[in-house]
């Protein structure tokens, strides 16, 4: 018998050979061989829940779309990330991000360092191909160092699985359905009231938008610390090794 | 406590027994919509009326579950066992009890409230899944045992393997009736074959389609069917612990589910060692918290886990990775009343039912523009025509059919020219709708076809679980813009967007609701492509 952990899988990725380990997602491997693949709601130490629908890829003999984030890989399996369908899908998904909120970068303080920005720019999004919805939402300052304002999420839950997966605290879930979701501290309380919060601030940095932010930086001052989750994760990996 | 087949068979001989006392028996059906129009004091009322009139020997009043003619509610029918008559009589009121206990002691018939057994209604119907819906008293289990109830579940254990049972449904060709229209068998053969400790079975009852209410009648008709199928899925698959999760608004039919489940752990039918085996199940029932889309799969096992109930993206499937990680098989509420006379009377006898690929019966809720509304059971490969016209009695006040509306808001509105097609899964597929669950909702010409799917549209919109863009964004989008259709001031470049919206949203969205939330635009873009061009204003 092969032992589990020695399975190898060779597959395609745009016509390219590649190979990985059995318990890989068609996006690690992708990862792994520098091809590019656009991602919003995954983030390398979080589960991965393929909500956002960036990295759809197309598995030759399926008339199925599936996210690379969640999809593992099988042997022999032929991928496509890049064709034009996909490119028209994705660029549309997109642009639909950008109708459902209030996402005017010339006065928001992630301006040049937001990920929704980056990939306007990466799938050459010039324009919005469905009217804007602006909802309005309350902005809640209450936190002495944070600032979340709603107006401005994509409702990918990254703040949502670090605190609960990283942090362990979930003081941050999501209240309604549809259109209304909305991230919320506790039972929906303003986040200076919240007693499971840490204040440790990780659902800022891991915030790709201008949504979770730090207090006292004006526009385009915001810099989030990408990396903090996996530096976090591989400190507490040697910690436990040692 | 029950062991054998032979103490089962005790039990079915001694309430024969007992009811053949009585030779008349006058039935109200106490199904929710008989209900809403007062049937529980309809019974208490007759109760009083036959003791009153010292007749409770020779007549029992019993209430029973939906017999299909809701639009005649209330009903009451008059069974005698000697004559073996029925006498059925509908549209009563509470003041209508007293003409029927005297029309039925002085042996005359209350003609101006009868209605006619032999109509097109009841003859083009064939019954098995409510077979016994409308006969029995579905708070009673010896009353399930009398009639043939489980029969099947004994029988299989003492005398079939798992293999056999599976073998058996899989020849029955049974397809799953939550409207994907996957083989039961083949999904069984999967979750038997996988190698796990734990295995769950779980039963889909969360029926929450606009114009859908056929579970809704199983569970409150004859829940000790949907028990005995759940069972005999874990004999046949090695699972020990079942769940069935009911969506709140079903108050009754949770209510009818607790106590048929209690009955069953009281005979020993459900529990420990079953029948002398080796085989132990427990059932419970879970209560959905009022989201249509918890009536998806993985949705449905996340909130038994006690989480929001929001899709995960499949695959695993749930065979492999269901309910706490572990196999799962999630049927529907018919699927599971099915399984029982399929292991009774054998799988060629089911497939002899219905079309080659879609063999059996299935059972539909007719509603909107149809004079007999309520539950119907037709073979598959009966027309789209016959339903609504031979079963349905047609379109009343002497309208046209404008369309029908089948699978809910995720099917489609299939129009009048092709209501020939014969309804199984791949017909209706193959015309851009699709089975469903079971809703069937006729419309006549009177609609705007556009307000026909922004309703369906609007509907998935505001059940949208919010996760995935396409979904989330894309439904509200298609909603406003077909906003601006019913209100006449749409553009061309709207009908663009507009189909470009179904495109994606089809496409991408994460789960089966989203994907299928277009339907209804599509389908009627594809036949009423007039209709939409006419609410383009020129300028």
């Amino acid at each position: 018998m092969i032992r589990e952990k020695a399975r190898v899988k060779t597959f395609k990725i745009n016509g390219t050979d590649v190979t990985g380990k059995s318990n890989q997602t068609i996006l690690e491997v992708a990862n792994d061989h520098e091809i590019k693949i656009p991602t919003l709601c995954y983030m390398k130490g979080l589960s991965c829940v393929g909500a956002c629908r960036m990295c759809l890829v197309e598995i030759k003999g399926s008339h199925k779309l599936i996210p690379a984030c969640t999809g593992k890989i099988k042997e022999g399996m032929e991928v496509e990330t890049e064709t034009e369908s996909l490119k028209k899908h994705r660029k549309f998904i997109l642009s639909m991000i950008f109708a459902e909120r209030n996402h005017v970068c010339s006065v928001c303080v992630s301006n040049g360092h937001c990920e929704l920005q980056d990939m306007s720019v990466e799938l050459d999004m010039k324009h919005s191909s469905v009217p804007y919805i602006y909802p309005k939402f309350e902005v809640d300052a209450s936190h002495e160092r944070f600032v979340y304002d709603p107006n401005r999420c994509i409702v990918c839950t990254r703040c949502v699985r670090v605190c609960n997966e990283v942090e362990g605290a979930h003081a941050l879930d999501i209240i309604d359905r549809g259109i209304n979701s909305k991230i919320i501290h506790d039972m929906d309380e303003p986040w200076a009231l919240s007693e499971s919060c840490t204040s440790c601030g990780k659902c800022v940095q891991v915030c790709p938008t201008g949504t979770l932010t730090e207090k006292g930086v004006s526009s385009a001052e915001m810099v989030k610390k990408k990396s903090l989750i996996i530096d976090l994760l591989e400190a507490r990996e040697n910690r436990d090794r040692k | 406590m029950i062991h054998t087949l032979e103490e089962l068979e005790e039990i079915a001989e001694a309430k024969r027994e007992k009811d053949s006392e009585t030779k008349e028996e006058l039935r109200v059906c106490i199904g929710s919509s008989c209900l809403s129009l007062g049937a529980d004091q309809i019974e208490k009322d007759l109760k009083e009326e036959i003791s009153c009139r010292g007749l409770k020997d020779k007549c029992k009043v019993k209430g029973v579950g939906c017999n299909g003619l809701c639009s005649a509610g209330v009903l009451v029918s008059h069974i005698d066992r000697e004559k073996n008559s029925e006498t059925m009589y509908g549209n009563l009121g509470t003041s209508d009890i007293k003409s029927v206990a005297e029309a039925y002691e002085s042996g005359t018939i209350l003609k101006e409230k009868l209605l006619d057994p032999h109509d097109p209604f009841f003859l083009n119907q064939e019954k098995i899944v409510l077979e016994n819906a409308g006969y029995i008293d579905p708070n009673d289990i010896e009353d399930y045992i009398a009639h043939d109830g489980y029969f099947a579940l004994f029988n299989a254990i003492i005398e079939l393997s798992a293999e056999e049972v599976i073998a058996e449904v899989k020849k029955s060709g049974l397809r799953g009736r939550g409207g994907g229209g996957y083989p039961v068998g083949l999904k069984w053969e999967t979750v038997a074959k996988v190698d796990s400790e734990q295995k769950y079975i779980v039963c889909n009852g969360d029926e929450g389609d606009p114009g859908a209410f056929m579970d809704r009648a199983i569970m409150e008709a004859d829940p000790h069917r949907v028990i005995e199928g759940m069972a005999l899925a874990g004999f046949a698959c090695g699972a020990n612990k079942g769940y069935v999760y009911v969506r709140a608004e079903y108050p009754i039919a949770v209510e009818k589910l607790n106590k048929a489940i209690k009955q069953a752990k009281r005979l020993g039918i459900l529990g420990q060692n079953i029948a002398g085996s080796n085989f132990s199940f427990d059932l419970e029932v879970r209560l959905g918290g009022g989201a249509f889309v918890c009536g998806e799969a993985t949705a449905l096992v996340t909130s038994i886990e006690g989480n929001r109930g929001n899709p995960r993206q499949k695959p695993p499937h749930l065979s492999d990775y269901g309910l706490w990680g572990e196999p799962t098989i999630l049927n529907n509420v018919e699927s599971f009343a099915n399984i029982a006379p399929i292991i009774r009377k054998g799988g060629a006898w089911y497939a002899g039912f219905g079309t080659e690929k879609s063999p059996g019966t299935k059972v539909f809720a007719l509603s909107g523009h149809v004079k007999n509304t309520g539950l119907v059971e037709v073979p598959m490969g009966m027309s789209l025509r016959d339903i609504i016209y031979k079963v349905g009695g047609g379109v009343p006040e002497g309208k046209k059919l404008k369309v029908v509306q089948t699978g809910g808001p995720s099917g489609g509105c299939i129009p009048e020219h092709l209501l020939d097609i014969p309804v199984d899964y791949d017909s209706l597929k193959s015309v851009g709708s699709m089975m469903g669950s079971g809703g069937m909702i006729v419309t006549d010409d009177s609609q705007s076809i556009v307000e026909v799917a922004r309703f369906f549209v609007e509907f998935c919109a505001s059940e949208s679980c919010g996760k995935c863009v396409p979904c989330r964004v894309g439904t509200t989008e298609l909603t406003n813009i077909l906003d601006k259709f019913v209100a006449k001031t749409a553009t061309k470049e709207d009908l663009i967007l507009l189909q470009d919206l179904c495109t994606v949203v089809k496409e991408t969205s994460l789960c089966g609701l989203g994907q299928a939330a277009p339907n209804p635009v599509i389908t009627t873009l594809k036949y009423f492509e007039d209709e939409y061009l006419e609410a383009i204003k020129n300028d």
